[in-house]
């Protein structure tokens, strides 16, 4: 084996193990690497009732309501197959509205999750509005909420 | 019109201050690389001309001791 | 590999990058003019964004360049350990501010469109982690390459750091698929075709050329430092012998 064979194989051998020790790494850190859980996710598994957690999801069409002069908000997230009724006070995002994406911070506290943080969560779709709105009409829109 | 552009919907200090941020950061970058090259090049230039001196007076030197020699 | 090693001769390549250089600023200022009249005055506010859409003209080709400057990085790191190709090092070691600067631009114009639409400047989630961390590797590499007394060891080292780095690259790429992330997915390298309409996809691939060209002009630009440096060197060593 030539010396430039030898080192190439170096090379390449190290790589290969590292991209192993890499993926078995983030595989057994899983859980940590997560910025949300799903309401699906959150149905499978037991959380302690004082633990911070995120949830993350749609904000279910027609479920936000606004209660003394908009300090206190209350939605719906879903991931279309479950969903958690989240309370909040506090100050939205500018991209808060149905249909969005939204992941909240906060606690369960008997039942519904009593958020601390509200942050909103924009999908890969770019477009001008006329484009959209023509998309609706024509019935080839494909929004999340009715994709999934 | 100007106004309404500058405005950016309300979004005028995030947008603007982006845009502020790559430009100076890219113009940054080619004034410090252009600088650090300048600095260098005559560097050298002032290196070469004093180690070619020293080595012409030591040429010089041999080929005079070379005559002597013969 | 016959133009590879006809390329590696410093002298050759410096003459041809010389030839070519007005040109790439050219091409750039061009695109980059176009780019920007495009992003900023010809193209439409998103439908859920609104004007903050234009942060993307600046923002994502920062991201893009982020990672193309390490990968590149990486690939002559390789070159340099198996070749000992002399001007692939020299590649690398004036591509590490350039990628810094990108990595930056993108931390910050992030956080600058973060803040509005998401609701905060800055979260932990796996995608912004993982660009945190390349901005780190590259001002690691940046130290532990100008660390050693022998500039030879220090090439070393730096290039081992930028192989064991690379793993980061596709962790970048692929995180917003593998985790729950707060950043959304690919808009423009996916599957079925980019999900940006083109009146909002011109400007942004306007700007793309106009950050790749204007990477080529800085890294020719300082590859002819770092090699006026290494010459310097030599000169001071047999000048010193």
């Amino acid at each position: 084996m030539t010396p430039k064979r030898r080192r190439l194989s170096i090379v390449l051998i190290g790589l290969t193990m590292l991209g192993a020790a890499a993926a078995l790494v983030l595989t057994a850190f899983e859980e940590n690497l997560v910025f949300f859980f799903s309401p699906t996710e959150l149905q499978a598994k037991e959380i302690a009732p004082d633990r911070r957690i995120r949830v993350g999801g749609l904000v279910q069409e027609n479920s936000v309501a606004s209660f003394e002069n908009g300090l206190r908000t209350e939605f719906t997230v879903t991931d279309l197959e479950h969903s958690v009724k989240v309370v909040y006070r506090g100050q939205l995002p500018d991209l808060f509205r149905e249909g969005q994406g939204v992941v909240a911070e906060g606690k369960f506290e008997g039942g519904v999750f009593n958020a601390s943080e509200v942050l909103a969560k924009h999908d890969e779709n770019y477009m001008p509005r006329e484009v959209a709105d023509a998309l609706k009409k024509s019935g080839r829109w494909q929004h999340a909420t009715e994709k999934q | 019109m100007l106004r309404d552009f500058l405005e950016m919907g309300g979004y005028a200090t995030y947008v603007w201050s982006s845009y502020a941020v790559v430009l100076v950061v890219l113009a940054g970058m080619l004034i410090a690389s252009l600088n650090a090259l300048r600095a260098r090049d005559s560097e050298l230039k002032a290196l070469e001309e004093r180690v070619g001196g020293r080595r012409q007076r030591r040429n010089q030197g041999r080929v005079e001791e070379m005559a002597n020699d013969a | 590999m016959n133009w590879f090693h006809w390329f590696a001769n410093p002298a050759r390549f410096m003459r041809l990058a010389a030839r070519l250089q007005p040109w790439i600023m050219v091409l750039g200022l061009a695109t980059g003019a176009a780019g920007l009249y495009y992003g900023l005055f010809d193209s439409p506010p998103d439908y859920q964004q609104g004007e903050t859409v234009r942060i993307m003209y600046v923002h994502v080709p920062s991201a893009w360049m982020a990672m193309f400057v390490y990968t590149m990085m990486a690939v002559a790191a390789a070159s340099f350990l198996i070749w000992k190709h002399p001007l692939a090092d020299v590649a690398a070691q004036a591509a590490a501010p350039i990628g810094a600067g990108f990595t930056l631009m993108a931390l910050v114009t992030g956080s600058l469109w973060g803040q509005p639409m998401w609701g905060t400047w800055w979260v932990w989630d796996a995608r912004l982690t993982s660009v945190l961390i390349l901005f780190f590797l590259y001002l690691g590499y940046i130290a532990l390459v100008n660390a050693f007394d022998d500039p030879e060891r220090g090439s070393k080292a730096g290039a081992i750091l930028l192989l064991v780095g690379a793993v980061n690259i596709p962790i970048i790429k692929f995180s917003v698929d593998w985790w729950n992330t707060l950043h959304q997915p690919a808009s423009v390298a996916r599957m079925d075709g980019p999900a940006i309409d083109p009146s909002m996809l011109l400007p942004l691939m306007l700007m793309a050329a106009a950050f790749k060209l204007y990477f080529l002009y800085l890294l020719i630009v300082r590859m002819r430092g770092e090699l006026t440096a290494r010459r310097i060197r030599l000169l001071r060593l047999s000048d010193a012998a």
